[in-house]
């Protein structure tokens, strides 16, 4: 077109680009020069951009996913050396928290509040989404705020529950114990369970069905007796709650109590090692001690 | 005679210049999806991944049904705060056998893309039934009619065909079990052959023991229903793949 004359539109004053259709002209307006400029450089940039960082795939074969550029950028590395930062701030802290004792922790108030805040924040997203949050429980799953405990409420004691979990039956290590469902299974007959659901409730203080009671004992002496114990105060070695408090993690009322005897309850908590690393584990150990019941 | 003079002709000629689009699209379709199919250059090289059961696939299905994508997502990215919070970031290799996957781009909810194993079944069930139950101030809505509704599962094998065309690894023993898999899966203590073949056929694929979770998992041991497969996909998430033996800094497992 370096022959032809530029064709000028007389009303506007803008070049045409020399197309006609039925004898309408089309206006060549020039793009704006910065739009343009930013056009080019946004060009000169892709191709520093495909030299400093990974851009091009890499052909099979070749043992490498994609060109590395000359910066050799990575997400990945980067997330792994930001958690090996994260981690190497806290080892010195965390290295003495998961040797320290309960006594060492108590008196040393830089790692007791260091375990504490570490412990809060775990327990927030792992453990208060069943036990509540400060631990105020739910049914079904234990209060942590309180003094009563089903297994073992010292550091020691709730750390090993943590790493094992209850009933976690991928850990061979896990608290175990297992209550038969003596209704499904047909090892009482619903009269039995009914008089027993009476004998519960006297059990924990509360009037109840003397005669109910009376016909019951001898089912409690030859059923329950060998976890939950003759006076109903349970057993910590196989997590058998106390019957005479008045707590109920599956409820108190008569027709809970019938459930619980007819199907067992049989809560299942998960193992936390593995999942979370030792400093976590022992810092979630040291803020549920904290929480209102922790044992010495 | 100059090279515009030429584009003048390709522009009047429709064919032509239909071919001459059509052309100059490809280039840019192929740049950008050719690499996608070396998949052994995207995905990495993992121990553990499997198939997913028939329960787990019918559960998965159910998640898909019921748009719980809308607010979860299923991508640990690799950031700190991510990794800190739901575990080691999810890796290509952890959705290959998804179709379609399920990664996700808005978090109402929590990422769920590890959740497996982190809860109780019970936990899942009460919060599934009813989630304000277990965590309060949640906004999920319930979805307790999953417990009562009987799982449906006489397609099962299509599907298992149909995701084998697709390219998942499953065995020809696999898809003639499908349906005695999925009922054992839900069903633990009932038929102790039947469970025994669905964890070695899902064990030998994996490559890995304890990856095939066998459970009462809604509480319920006469039928099999949506909430069992649901929980069983769940408990199943993120789990696979042992990352015990995976080099993430590997130069090959560079992103």
């Amino acid at each position: 077109m370096t022959d032809q004359k530029r064709d000028i539109d007389e009303v506007s004053g803008v070049e045409t680009t020399g197309h006609t259709w039925d004898g309408i002209k089309e206006l060549n307006n020039p793009l704006p020069r910065w739009w343009l400029y930013v056009f080019y450089a946004s060009i000169v940039w892709a191709i520093g951009y495909m030299i400093f960082m990974p851009a091009i795939p890499a052909l099979p074969g070749t043992g490498m996913t994609n060109t590395l550029g000359l910066r050799g950028h990575s997400d990945r590395a980067v997330v792994a050396e930001q958690v090996q930062a994260l981690h190497t701030e806290r080892a010195a802290a965390a290295g003495r928290l998961v040797t320290a004792s309960l006594s060492e922790i108590e008196t040393d108030m830089s790692l007791q509040q260091f375990a504490l805040a570490m412990g809060e924040s775990a327990f927030g997203d792992n453990c208060a989404t069943c036990h509540g949050a400060g631990g105020r429980g739910a049914k079904g799953y234990p209060m942590l705020a309180d003094d009563i405990w089903l297994w073992d409420g010292t550091l020691d004691g709730i750390e090993y529950t943590l790493r094992h979990g209850i009933r976690h039956m991928d850990d061979p290590d896990t608290r175990l114990s297992s209550m038969p469902a003596f209704g499904r299974d047909g090892l009482l007959t619903p009269r039995e369970i009914d008089d027993l659901v009476h004998y519960v409730v006297d059990l924990s203080g509360r009037e109840a069905d003397q005669a109910a009671v009376n016909r019951a004992a001898p089912i409690y002496a030859t059923q329950c007796v060998s976890c939950h114990g003759a006076d109903g105060k349970g057993n910590r070695q196989l997590g058998a709650p106390d019957l005479t408090d008045h707590e109920w993690l599956f409820g108190g009322e008569p027709r809970d109590i019938q459930q619980t005897i007819y199907s067992a309850r049989n809560a299942h908590m998960p193992a936390w090692q593995g999942r979370l690393d030792d400093p976590t584990i022992k810092a979630l150990a040291v803020y549920v001690h904290s929480l209102g019941g922790g044992e010495k | 005679m100059s090279i515009m003079d030429k584009h003048g002709k390709l522009e009047r000629h429709s064919l032509l210049l239909t071919v001459g689009i059509l052309a100059a699209v490809s280039i840019g379709g192929i740049v950008e999806i050719a690499p996608l199919f070396y998949l052994e250059n995207t995905i990495e090289k993992v121990e553990g991944m499997r198939p997913y059961t028939p329960l787990e696939l019918k559960g998965r299905n159910i998640y898909i049904r019921e748009g719980c994508y809308t607010c979860h997502s299923q991508m640990v990215r690799p950031l700190r705060d991510e990794v800190e919070r739901y575990g080691h970031y999810s890796l290509a290799a952890e959705s290959m056998y998804d179709h379609p996957f399920q990664w996700g781009s808005k978090r109402t909810g929590p990422d769920l893309a590890r959740v497996g194993g982190k809860y109780s079944d019970e936990w899942h069930l009460d919060h599934l039934k009813d989630p304000k139950s277990v965590v309060p101030d949640s906004i999920m809505p319930p979805y307790a009619f999953l417990a009562k509704k009987e799982l449906r599962f006489d397609d099962i094998e299509d599907h298992l065909k149909a995701l084998r065309l697709a390219g998942v690894p499953y065995t020809d023993d696999m898809i003639a079990n499908a349906k005695a898999d999925l009922v054992a899966q839900a069903s633990p203590n009932v038929d102790f052959d039947a469970e025994d073949a669905l964890v070695a056929r899902y064990t030998e694929a994996s490559g890995r023991d304890g990856t095939v979770k066998v459970s009462d998992f809604d509480l319920n041991p006469g039928a099999v229903t949506e909430m069992d497969a649901l929980i069983a996909y769940l408990q199943m998430t993120g789990t696979l793949v042992d990352f015990s033996t995976y080099e993430a800094n590997d130069l090959s497992n560079r992103r």
